[in-house]
């Protein structure tokens, strides 16, 4: 039987009548790169959301590591290895990516409640800060004010933030969405060498992405999954082809 | 900041009551502790809170009873009355951020006119004319703080004045010290994107908590410190007035600045003790030098000058 670090069972989520995420059982192995797409609509965001207990699923069920979460809260699931990361760049705008980074590890030291000890001790850091911005190129911006960097480097910061926690599973929320061609290409590969050792589950538009990096696929229509399988196989299903594929390559 | 700054200010505030009048030197340093005190939430953690008069004045009727009628020192006195304020800022903030925003804000302002009516209706705080005649009794039941010294002719209480300053002093240290800690940091991530703070793994309601406590209780300080320059706990100090007055300092000061609730609490007292024999057009000067302020410099003066010398003051 295959290894699973996350699955969700009968996952529904409905707002005001709407249903939005409908029956929903997702099993993402351990270890992969598992995409999730759909066309605009199809839930994958209110997915992500449930996982990550930002919303709270109406009925269904999700386990981590065979733990049932789904009463857990955020910041908890973060506490057990779920890091996410969010559409619009999750940065802290008003500070340097060295307070940005330095806020994800800082966690660990365990003096986060210690408002009487000075900032000082937190240098002891600054090695795996620096570590962490040169993986996403980001040294010779440490010490700028974080709003004012370009948009590809405001999303680089995130992933280095977020890679900080050292997640065992990492969701990423469009990674490449509204960046160029280069830096697409940038972040694929920082994807591709950050995904040794964990389990990446994303949501991503550009099929060009989704098909160089996933080892497995998810599509979701209508809040209900359509298909699943790896890329290939899920590219030549007629109904996806029909749903999703179709337009996208009109 | 620059370390000769600091030595500055210390001796400014040390020769101060040979120079100005030191009843206006003493109101100046209690509301720019207040005022530094609501800074901390609002400009560090991103919370606006409508009701710190609440704290404030509460404190000051808690010090104002705790020495007049228990007959405690004044530095009991004090001690409890921050207390009192940090307990309630427990109960106020527990409520109160469940809520964001706007929300945040009119919780914060309806539980303080809560405390307002029990300050008026309560038989220990005088109603109407609050608590008067407040002692300022002997410091550790030795230094007399009522005792006056003859400068330039007229009488100084130059005992009250330094433990005052000595006052303002810790509790400065204590805003400056929780801005400047790993859990100021969190505070700063927590008011630039708290979703973000949240999927990092902080459970952003206890930090939220915690600074509003600490800010309370230094606005209690504030308030019991108040209580003894002036003899006096009146409704006043628990106003909504009040809680508006301290976002007023604090914007015109500069929020999220370390100097600006200073620079913002001197300006509206100098302002209001100047002009006080206008009478009540001083309500007017001051809405209207409030409103050039924040047209003009919009992250206030010392936010305004920090961007111009590109340095965090």
């Amino acid at each position: 039987m295959a290894d699973y670090i996350l699955e969700t069972k009968n996952l529904f989520k409905e707002f005001r009548g709407f249903t939005a995420v409908s029956g929903v059982n997702l099993q993402i192995q351990r270890g992969h790169i598992h995409a999730l797409i759909g066309p605009n609509g199809a839930g994958k965001t209110t997915v992500f959301n449930l996982l990550t207990k930002f919303l709270t699923p109406t009925s269904g069920s999700i386990h981590f590591n065979g733990d049932d979460i789904t009463s857990e809260k955020s910041a908890d699931i973060a506490l057990r290895g779920i890091v996410r990361s969010f559409q619009i760049s999750a940065v802290f705008p008003g500070l340097t990516p060295r307070e940005n980074v330095r806020l994800a590890l800082q966690r660990k030291l365990g003096v986060s409640y210690h408002f009487w000890k000075s900032d000082a001790i937190l240098l002891q850091l600054d090695g795996r800060v620096m570590e962490l911005l040169e993986d996403v190129g980001l040294v010779d911006y440490a010490d700028e004010i974080t709003g004012e960097l370009a948009y590809g480097r405001k999303r680089a910061l995130e992933i280095a933030t977020t890679l900080a926690l050292d997640p065992e599973l990492m969701l990423l929320d469009e990674p490449t969405q509204g960046m160029g061609v280069e830096d697409v290409d940038k972040i694929t590969a920082l994807v591709r060498k950050v995904s040794t050792r964990r389990t990446i589950l994303m949501v991503e538009h550009n099929l060009k992405v989704v098909a160089t990096l996933a080892d497995r696929i998810t599509v979701l229509q209508r809040g209900a999954i359509l298909a699943e399988g790896p890329y290939a196989e899920v590219s030549q299903d007629p109904l996806v082809l029909e749903a999703y594929m179709g337009s996208a390559h009109a | 900041m620059s370390k000769s700054l600091w030595i500055i200010l210390v001796v400014v505030g040390l020769v101060a009551p040979f120079i100005v009048y030191p009843v206006f030197m003493m109101k100046l340093l209690c509301f720019a502790l207040f005022a530094c005190a609501f800074n901390l939430l609002l400009g560090y953690t991103g919370l606006l809170s409508f009701g710190h008069a609440a704290f404030f004045g509460g404190a000051s009727y808690v010090t104002g009873y705790l020495v007049k009628t228990g007959g405690l020192t004044p530095e009991l006195g004090i001690l409890g009355g921050t207390l009192f304020a940090a307990l309630l800022g427990y109960l106020v903030g527990s409520l109160a951020i469940r809520r964001q925003g706007i929300y945040f804000a009119m919780i914060t302002l309806a539980l303080a006119q809560i405390v307002y009516f029990i300050a008026l209706k309560a038989p220990f705080t005088g109603g109407e004319d609050g608590l008067q005649g407040i002692p300022r009794g002997k410091l550790f039941g030795m230094i007399d703080l009522g005792q006056t010294y003859s400068i330039g002719g007229s009488p100084v209480a130059l005992n009250l004045y330094y433990f005052i300053f000595a006052l303002f002093c810790l509790g400065f240290w204590v805003i400056y010290r929780t801005i400047n800690s790993p859990f100021g940091q969190v505070l700063k991530a927590i008011r630039e994107n708290e979703p973000r703070a949240v999927s990092l793994g902080y459970k952003v309601e206890r930090f939220k908590l915690m600074a509003f406590v600490i800010s309370a209780a230094l606005a209690g300080m504030a308030g019991s410190m108040k209580s003894l320059v002036f003899q006096l706990a009146s409704l006043t100090d628990v106003s909504w007035h009040t809680s508006g007055e301290v976002v007023l300092m604090t914007l015109l000061g500069g929020v999220g600045t370390v100097l600006g609730p200073l620079v913002g609490a001197f300006t509206v007292i100098t302002l209001q003790s100047e002009l006080s024999s206008v009478g009540s057009w001083i309500t007017v000067i001051i809405g209207v030098t409030f409103v050039v302020c924040v047209l003009l410099f919009r992250r206030g003066f010392v936010g305004e000058l920090g961007r111009l010398l590109k340095k965090s003051l």
